[in-house]
């Protein structure tokens, strides 16, 4: 009898990538669930358009490339992508520029690059970074949460904003649009305001913005998940939230009145799903487990030092983008003792 | 290390998969009929392919030699029956490349009359030299799969040795030819311990076995208290694979890491496979060279599963004809276990010492791979890997041909388990690529070292012209100069050399004499040049 003959180990466990996209686009429900709940229609908008146009352009791209799209399109990459990036993005974002950006991670951050398991940059974190600095005024457009705002958007108002870029009939941009909570805690102690006085505003909550913390729990659970499927490392979130904690903690007990209280920055921005979703994105971290904590730490200082002396409120995605420049060399000095090295070498 | 009641380390990564024993472990070992003809490889070992002793047309006797050992890193193959040689030829063999190689074939007379054979010896008696001796000539060699020349592991050159530890995990699923062994031999297993005991000078055994074989632990356990044996352990592990790679297993009970890249020798330990043991036994107990071994014969594609008693050179398609054959949907035959055995092309190939396993497998057992995907540096490798190595760095570099960093991240301490390939959700055949980078490297030294050959050997050539010119030049010289001074001296009328003067007077009287009979004027020219010559 003749035989087929491939290579050793013939068992193979039945992970795929695919599910463990898969896995993370189910951990990120939850997160999905609370933002729709507490900014409306638009999320799920937003999601809807950058999922359409990442799939077109990866599948354009690769068709481009010579390559067969389908099994690219079907381990899901591309859809996390675009997910993470809608879910950073304002409810009401005018839809081209959500195009844009999603275009510009799946094709430039991406493909340019060689693909999935080639980027050096996270593709989403990429996008989101273009446009903010492409469009700060729509890109900093973001409504209150559902339960502070005084007007409640329907589906169709959504649609009608995010296609026509015109806001509800009879409203203003400026009666419907709010500061996120990072951007007006920023604002308030640049007008040198105290942080006892600061929180009298209904915008907060127990620990970061009314109903934002929320969002940060919905993700925290996704992260669990995500965890407890082995999917990701406690590594990267831990240290990066531990080190963000740390810095803020040191900060907060120096003086409690011109540095917020340490949860309110895990709580009130992209600090959690940073840290479970974004920063844990497998190809543009470093790879050995003490680069990891290294990486996953200095993300945690770079978002404190960009949000308290930079110029942008929140600072998850510069600080992913600048490690991910740092993650080749945090893994070059990072290897780790391979087994034996310790024993004595006599010969 | 303390001295305690039986501790246990642990290794970093490895696998927990399911082990699928049971399939062949149930029933006894079977004695596989002799075939009619028998294939002997002539190369069944590491290191050097032993020198053939017979030649077509020979008649042998079960037990005798018919390839010789032809260095010191070489085994002996014995007839695993009586016969006649019928064919001497490259033949096809078990290896991953379907390739042939030097083979004896003998035809079996159905008698299988022993040879004359050695002496038995009583170890305790013996010098460990000449127990080496007799297991150099049995052509032991280790049966666990790495088929090592025995005479050669246990020569410890020197070295202290402290523990010697028999490896009977058997970590690899599927695979039970050491249970049954264990099982139905436990005698001759730790015999044969206790004989290697005894070569290395070790100062206890340590037995590590995989918890999930308890009849066989029992078995041992039994055989160590009837026989009140001290400094002898059984050391149970949990079943991890791959606790029986020799560093693995080692750590696990000494809680020792073997040097990266050395030899357990270093720090005082041997390990020897467990049916080796048995195999040492035979020969130096009975005086039986190594002919036959058990040899696993399972998975879903075969009819009746289990163990047989082979003799070397069987084919595995007689093998599997005795196993009740096929079954219809088998799609791939294995050598040795599913992690680190190979896909062989065609069942017409014989068993040699090394075969440990043939899993018949069915696509519904073992799906044959699927596309591999890019890497996502998920790192799922780094977590099994039991070298505690970056696999996915290695791929990297591996695939990009940078073999140089692949060195660096420590390729040759890759033992090839599998571990990375099998959780690998993209797919990849890692170990493949760390095969390939390993393959590059030889032949990159070995090129190196036949360009360094080359340049010497110019170097030499070169240094020796040089020389020669040097030497004839210095010889022109000294011959001018002595040219130079001649004259001077048989002008001193002394002569320095009695002959030359010799010469000299009789020339003279020649010259004399044709001065005489013809008074020309050529003699004193003639008598120059003469001298010249001399």
């Amino acid at each position: 009898m003749q035989f087929a003959t491939p290579s050793s180990p013939h068992l193979h466990n039945d992970n795929a990538v695919q599910k463990v996209m898969g896995q993370v686009l189910l951990a990120l429900l939850p997160g999905i669930g609370a933002m729709w709940w507490l900014f409306g229609w638009g999320v799920i908008i937003n999601i809807g358009i950058a999922t359409v146009t990442a799939v077109v352009c990866e599948w354009l791209f690769l068709r481009a490339r010579g390559r067969d799209p389908r099994p690219a399109i079907s381990d899901l990459s591309a859809v996390l992508t675009a997910w993470l990036l809608a879910l950073a993005l304002p409810p009401l974002l005018p839809w081209w520029q959500t195009v844009v950006g999603t275009a510009f991670a799946i094709i430039v951050a991406k493909q340019l690059f060689g693909g999935i398991g080639y980027n050096p940059f996270n593709p989403a974190m990429a996008g989101y970074v273009l446009l903010l600095v492409s469009f700060p005024a729509t890109m900093t457009r973001w409504l209150p949460p559902e339960i502070l705002a005084e007007h409640t958007l329907t589906l169709g108002d959504s649609l009608r904003a995010v296609f026509t870029s015109l806001p509800p009939a009879g409203l203003t941009w400026d009666a419907i649009t709010s500061a996120t909570p990072l951007d007006a805690m920023r604002n308030q102690l640049d007008q040198n305001r105290m942080i006892s006085e600061i929180r009298l505003s209904p915008l907060w909550g127990d620990f970061g913005g009314r109903g934002w913390e929320w969002i940060g729990n919905a993700f925290l659970l996704g992260g669990v998940f995500l965890l407890w499927r082995r999917v990701i490392t406690w590594r990267i979130p831990v240290s990066m939230l531990g080190s963000l904690l740390l810095v803020a903690g040191i900060f907060w007990m120096i003086d409690p009145e011109t540095h917020p209280f340490p949860a309110f920055h895990l709580f009130s921005g992209a600090a959690i799903i940073g840290a479970f979703f974004i920063a844990t994105d497998p190809v543009s971290a470093s790879t050995t487990p003490r680069g990891q904590l290294i990486y996953g730490a200095s993300i945690g200082l770079l978002v404190f030092v960009i949000r308290t002396w930079g110029g942008y409120p929140d600072a998850v995605a510069f600080a992913v983008l600048l490690m991910n420049m740092a993650a080749p060399m945090i893994d070059h000095y990072t290897q780790p003792t391979v087994f034996g090295a310790q024993g004595a070498r006599d010969d | 290390m303390p001295d305690t009641a039986a501790p246990v380390w642990d290794f970093h990564g490895g696998l927990h998969v399911p082990d699928h024993k049971a399939e062949s472990n149930s029933t006894p070992v079977r004695t596989a009929a002799v075939p009619k003809r028998l294939t002997l490889p002539l190369q069944q070992h590491i290191g050097h392919i032993a020198e053939c002793a017979v030649q077509v047309g020979d008649k042998v006797l079960k037990g005798q030699l018919i390839a010789r050992a032809s260095d010191y890193v070489s085994a002996n193959i014995h007839a695993p029956t009586s016969g006649t040689v019928v064919d001497v030829a490259e033949l096809p063999i078990a290896h991953p490349s379907g390739l042939t190689a030097p083979c004896v074939v003998i035809e079996s007379d159905g008698d299988d009359t022993w040879t004359e054979l050695p002496e038995p010896l009583d170890y305790r008696e013996t010098d460990p030299a000449d127990l080496r001796e007799r297991l150099r000539w049995a052509g032991i060699v280790g049966l666990g799969g790495a088929v090592f020349p025995t005479s050669v592991k246990t020569n410890t050159t020197g070295r202290k040795v402290d523990t010697l530890i028999v490896n009977a995990a058997e970590c690899e699923p599927y695979i039970t030819c050491d249970d049954r062994l264990m099982r139905e031999q436990p005698g001759d297993a730790i015999d044969g311990a206790l004989i290697l005991k005894h070569i290395v000078g070790a100062r206890q055994v340590l037995v590590g076995i995989e918890e999930n074989k308890p009849e066989a632990i029992e078995a041992l356990r039994d055989h160590i208290e009837q026989n009140d044996l001290k400094d002898f352990e059984i050391r149970v592990v949990p079943a991890k694979y791959p606790s029986g790679g020799e560093k693995q297993l080692i750590h696990l009970l000494t809680g020792i890491e073997v040097p990266s890249q050395g030899l357990p020798l270093q720090v005082g330990i041997v390990c020897q496979n467990v049916a080796t043991c048995a195999a040492v036994s035979d020969a130096v107990q009975r005086g039986r060279p190594l002919i036959s071994r058990i040899v696993t014969l399972t998975g879903q594609g075969v009819e009746q599963p289990g163990n047989f008693r082979a003799l070397i050179g069987t084919q595995v398609s007689d093998l599997i004809a005795q196993a009740g054959g096929y079954r219809n949907d088998v799609s791939r035959l294995l050598m040795g276990g599913p992690m680190m055995g190979f896909g062989l092309h065609s069942d017409e190939v014989p068993i040699t010492k090394g075969s440990n396993c043939f899993i018949a497998t069915t696509e519904v057992e073992m799906p044959s791979p699927a596309a591999s995907q890019p890497c996502i540096r998920c790192g799922d490798c780094v977590k099994v890997c039991p070298a505690q190595l970056l696999p996915q760095q290695l791929y990297w570099y591996a695939r990009a041909r940078d073999f140089d960093k692949a060195q660096d991240y420590h390729l040759f301490d890759c033992i090839e388990c599998g571990c990375c390939a099998h959780v690998c959700p993209a797919n990849i055949p890692l170990v493949h690529y760390y095969r390939f980078a390993k393959t590059e490297v030889w032949a990159a030294e070995r090129e190196r070292q036949q360009s360094d050959l080359a340049r010497r050997r110019h170097e030499f050539r070169e240094a020796r012209l040089a020389r020669l010119e040097a030497e004839r030049k210095a010889r022109l010289r000294k011959k001018k100069e002595a040219l130079d001074k001649k004259p001077a001296k048989s002008a001193d009328g002394k002569g320095a050399d009695p002959k030359k003067a010799a010469i000299e007077a009789a020339m003279k009287r020649v010259a004399a004499k044709k001065k005489a009979a013809a008074a020309g004027t050529e003699a004193e020219p003639a008598q120059e040049k003469t001298k010249e010559d001399a």
